[in-house]
């Protein structure tokens, strides 16, 4: 079976591990190194529940061979906050109540870190963009642009107050 | 789902791409964003014995102008990158109107321009706009390049003309006769659907004269439709009702829709009319 070393930064830890080229990087993310909060929804490409930040970028991971995230950055959810000490983004899907069944949330929190990071001022149109690739069946998307906009807001706040 | 095993070949320079081609033949698939190729391997549609992946290649990301005012993309230039370029936003507009009706943000910043020319959906975006371009890719070996029109590059559903040890390296619009308007409208069902009906529109124009009009149509037949009769109705023409009128007809007449989930034939077809007659009055209004 072949296999080939890769290395790539996961949430900002060093990892060096041997892989099969056919493994995507959600498979590796959730198999191999047990980060089950990157979620699989379709596998087909369309829903969106996978993406993590590729170098900063949002990807889908499904839709991304492990072995071409090789000397590369990425950042998963459990890589955006602790459940002690939450992302703004979290609390912002916490205080909005921008999840129901929370299986899209990991996905869309990660596309929204993209967004805020691209864009700290996002009107709500910047978000539906966004966003418009991460399916949620439960919500309807109202309570989950709030939540990115509560996010935006707070974010700003913390960075003026440490300037 | 596992894609089935596949040797794999990430080499740091074309030559050594050309090298892996030259011992595994018709057996490697070209691997660039993987956002068409990937799921197809996933969902085992696809199963290639060796996967060459692009990506570990430099300097193929760019797109540039030539000093001839041509416009280069490299094999690994983003529809993200393409989506914030300034270049494009001067000087490229119904490019620049396009790259943010790519599938969705997660696809273009991993997916690329010359891919999807070479992944030849029928229902691809890319190809309708390099068609109303007068678009080229340009194919290279080991033996040296190529030049192909898009409109001889797409030459069937999910089939392009690339030969045996080609990769297809840049796609190039050549520069324009005169100012350059255009735009591309998509009427899609949601994001990440294909188009229910698209529209790539591209003028080159001298004063009011209209030198090259370059149309064409997603999604409304078996493959990209360019419309040659509705192009040659508004060349050396100024764009007015009447000229606008008789282009979106022979536009409407161009297209061979289907019924299907997306919609009726009649409606599609009815679409296409509305869409040229919006593009090409947006333009008239602009150049008034």
């Amino acid at each position: 079976m072949e296999e080939r070393r890769i290395n790539v930064v996961v949430n900002g830890e060093p990892r060096s591990v041997d892989v099969e080229p056919r493994i995507l990087l959600a498979h590796f993310l959730r198999e191999v190194l047990g980060l089950t909060g990157t979620h699989i929804g379709c596998d087909t490409t369309n829903c969106g529940v996978c993406t993590v930040l590729v170098d900063g970028l949002p990807m889908k991971s499904c839709t991304m061979f492990a072995v071409m995230a090789d000397g590369h950055e990425v950042m998963t959810v459990e890589g955006l906050g602790l459940s002690s000490e939450l992302h703004p983004i979290q609390e912002g899907f916490r205080e909005e109540h921008g999840l129901q069944c929370g299986f899209c949330t990991p996905g869309m929190m990660m596309a929204s870190k993209a967004l805020l990071d691209e864009n700290p001022n996002p009107t709500e149109e910047d978000i539906r963009w966004a966003l418009a690739g991460n399916l949620c069946r439960c919500t309807g998307y109202q309570n989950i642009v709030k939540s990115v906009l509560w996010a935006a807001e707070k974010l700003r706040s913390e960075a003026a107050m440490s300037r | 789902m596992y894609p089935s095993r596949f040797h794999y070949e990430a080499p740091r320079s074309l030559d050594e791409a050309f090298d892996v081609l030259q011992v595994y033949g018709d057996e490697a698939k070209v691997l660039a964003g993987g956002q068409s190729l990937i799921p197809l391997i996933k969902l085992r549609f696809a199963a290639p014995a060796v996967v060459l992946d692009i990506n570990n290649i430099p300097g193929l990301g760019y797109h540039e102008e030539d000093s001839d005012g041509s416009l280069h993309i490299g094999a690994l230039c983003r529809h993200r990158d393409l989506e914030r370029s300034l270049l494009l936003r001067s000087k490229h507009p119904t490019m620049y109107a396009t790259a943010p009706l790519i599938s969705d943000p997660m696809v273009r910043s991993r997916g690329t321009l010359v891919g999807s020319l070479c992944h030849a959906d029928p229902q691809g975006d890319w190809a309708s706009v390099m068609l109303a371009l007068g678009g080229e890719v340009v194919a290279r070996s080991a033996r040296g390049e190529r030049v192909i029109p898009v409109s001889q590059f797409v030459v069937g559903p999910f089939q392009n003309s690339l030969q045996p040890g080609e990769i297809a390296v840049r796609a190039r619009v050549p520069a324009p006769r005169g100012t350059r308007s255009g735009t591309y409208f998509k009427l899609e069902r949601r994001v990440g659907d294909f188009a229910t009906v698209g529209l790539a529109v591209a003028l080159e124009m001298s004063g009011g004269t209209i030198n090259r009009a370059g149309l064409a149509l997603t999604g409304v037949g078996p493959n990209n439709i360019q419309c040659t009769e509705a192009e040659q109705a508004l060349a050396g023409k100024t764009l007015n009702a009447s000229t606008i009128d008789q282009a979106a007809r022979l536009a409407a007449e161009a297209a061979q829709p289907k019924t299907d989930v997306r919609g009726s034939a009649e409606y599609k077809r009815h679409v296409v009319y509305t869409f040229v007659t919006r593009a090409l009055g947006g333009q008239q209004a602009r150049a008034a």
